[in-house]
């Protein structure tokens, strides 16, 4: 028989041990919750909805937004000069021909970044940290440079876009701006957030 | 029945039962600080003081403010002008947030000019940097709450920043947001974290400052150990106690500092844009960056850097990097630092140099965040952000060619 007051530290230490570690999976578990509140609620989900654009009265050269998942979503009539300029800046761009797959659909990976060339449609938020770009569609003015032939620049931190929303090297802007989703309802509406319907 | 304390009466009942008078006298009347404090040792209690203010404002302006996407703009509108010196208190507050950090910049300079952060003070050196840390975070998320253009696109981008972390970076942001952008869920959160959670901390935080403080004992302008030399006592014969002496010239430091504070507060209360910017005063618009962001300026600094990175290799991460890095090397002060002395008095010209050098940068970084980027400015905040950089490796090299003065036992005039 034992005596009532003898240490047994071995029994002791293991005995802390598998307390300490019970103890800590409970603490994780009881975390869980408080780290999972933060994540966006189901009705932040729910507000992605698609929303429809109707660029009827868009003038060419025009541009305007439209709110998509709180979002600006831009519409960018292009003209012909807009459009030809475009093949001429490849060599200013960090790239150019749209290789970063997730900056735009498949259908809108192509010379001018869009589903029919004349309609750009762009998330209007700078890959760099996400403020607004400004759209400045005039050629060579004082604050851009005279080789400035229209774009989008982001006055937070100056990085530069062209008309298809390409990224010029330099800036800090990482990637070229974002195309969403979209699909043409009728020659002058179109669905932003959904893909065409497949041919 | 006297106690230990040798209190009776209501005093001597309480002291047996918690030690209000022992506590007094630890931390008061008999904390010996050295007696050569200068200007430089108003900011530590101006720091606790301007502390007070942005609680007591802050509970008070919780009293109105209403912190949902629809309302938060016009209830401060409504504390401005409706309610009865809703607009003083509402200016104590945002006053005090820039306050706050003239306080603490200045009081970690100090520290870098006498050595402060120096064995055997590295602790109250890191706890101070944690507490600048969480006054960073309470500064952000209280620019936040007015919901004003600055305070919704300086909140996107500085929450976009966590978004440049390769791989868990995106959701991240999106965690910390509650939102797939900046939304009435950021906004609540927002307000918890700024009324409850961080202050919480910082309380802490300070406690364990001061605590720290009075076990190893003030450092002063001379960077010597007052405890070295004893009277027959026990008591440091450079020290004198910091009640009733400190306490009095800190009151003299409150009253200086509070005419300027009062000054701002009642004619430049946005300090022409530089405390309350101009776009704030517009209620946030998701859909309309407004043309020209800086943050406020306390936090100019390390935005400047930020700026000063350019993306590489497809990523922004370097910039990120390099302003939390910024701040990181304020944690490795004391380690860097391997000059036995102390004092910048004693201290050779390589090392004032770099201080210098140091110092400059870090205010034109600061000028230089707070303006549009041109390539220059850019090319002169890349100079800066190298200096800066430049003075925490240069300071473990420096005692190799540096020539210290000989440090004196005691402390002098």
């Amino acid at each position: 028989m034992s005596t009532v007051d003898a240490v047994n530290p071995g029994r002791r230490h293991f005995l802390t041990l598998t307390a300490t570690v019970v103890g800590g999976v409970g603490a994780a578990f009881v975390a869980v919750p408080f780290l999972k509140s933060w994540s966006p609620s189901e009705r932040a989900k729910a507000a992605g909805a698609p929303v429809e654009a109707d660029f009827s009265k868009l003038e060419e050269g025009a541009l305007m937004t439209v709110e998509w998942r709180g979002k600006p979503v831009w519409l960018l009539k292009r003209s012909q000069k807009m459009l030809a300029d475009l093949p001429g800046l490849k060599s200013q761009l960090l790239d150019p021909d749209s290789n970063e797959a997730s900056q735009q659909p498949k259908y809108a990976q192509n010379a001018d970044r869009s589903i029919k060339p004349d309609v750009l449609v762009l998330v209007g938020i700078c890959t760099h940290l996400g403020c607004a770009p400004t759209f400045r569609p005039d050629a060579a003015p004082a604050d851009l440079g005279p080789e400035w032939k229209g774009g989008f620049f982001c006055p937070c931190h100056g990085s530069r876009f062209d008309l298809a929303g390409r990224v010029y090297k330099g800036v800090p802007a990482p990637k070229n701006l974002e195309v969403p989703s979209y699909r043409y309802l009728s020659e002058s509406r179109v669905l932003i957030g959904v893909d065409p319907e497949a041919a | 029945m006297a106690n230990t304390q040798g209190t009776i009466g209501l005093l001597g009942w309480i002291d047996d039962r918690f030690p209000l008078t022992k506590m007094m006298r630890e931390h008061l009347s008999e904390y010996y600080a050295p007696k050569n404090f200068n200007f430089w040792y108003f900011f530590g209690s101006l720091a606790i003081l301007v502390l007070v203010n942005q609680i007591l404002t802050g509970i008070w302006l919780t009293m109105n403010y209403k912190p949902a996407a629809a309302d938060a703009f016009a209830s401060v509108e409504y504390i401005m002008r409706d309610v009865d010196w809703g607009w003083l208190l509402r200016y104590m507050h945002s006053t005090g947030a820039s306050a706050f950090f003239i306080v603490i910049y200045l009081h970690m300079f100090r520290a870098m000019i006498y050595g402060s952060y120096k064995k055997p003070r590295e602790l109250i050196w890191l706890f101070g940097v944690v507490i600048f840390l969480c006054l960073m975070a309470e500064a952000f998320m209280g620019y936040l709450l007015p919901w004003g253009q600055m305070s919704f696109w300086g909140a996107q981008v500085i929450i976009n920043l966590f978004s440049a972390i390769p791989v868990i970076g995106p959701d991240l942001s999106v965690w910390i947001r509650g939102d797939y952008v900046i939304s009435d869920v950021t906004l609540n959160r927002f307000f918890s974290l700024h009324v409850i959670a961080v202050p919480l901390v910082l309380l802490g935080l300070v406690v364990a400052h001061i605590i720290a403080l009075h076990e190893v004992g003030s450092n002063n302008p001379d960077g010597v150990e007052i405890k070295k030399v004893k009277g027959k006592d026990g008591k440091p014969l450079d020290g004198i106690p910091f009640h009733p002496y400190y306490t009095v010239k800190d009151l003299l430091g409150t009253m200086v500092f509070l005419i300027f504070f009062a000054l701002i507060i009642f004619f430049m209360p946005e300090m022409g844009g530089y405390f309350l910017e101009h776009p704030n005063f517009d209620p946030a618009d998701p859909m309309k960056t407004p043309l020209h962001i800086a943050p406020v300026w306390y936090f100019t600094p390390f935005y400047a850097i930020l700026r000063a990175v350019p993306s590489f290799a497809g990523t922004q991460i370097w910039g990120v990097l390099a302003m939390g890095g910024a701040i990181v090397m304020l944690f490795f002060l004391p380690w860097l630092d391997r000059s036995p002395v102390k004092s910048i008095r004693y201290r050779g010209w390589a090392f004032k140099l770099v201080l210098a050098a140091f110092v400059i940068s870090f205010l034109i970084l600061g000028y230089l965040g707070a303006l549009p980027t041109t390539p220059e400015r850019t090319a002169l905040a890349q100079i800066c952000s190298f200096i800066y950089f430049g003075f925490f490796f240069a300071l473990p090299i420096l005692p190799a060619i540096e020539k210290t003065k000989p440090v004196p036992e005691r402390v002098t005039k």
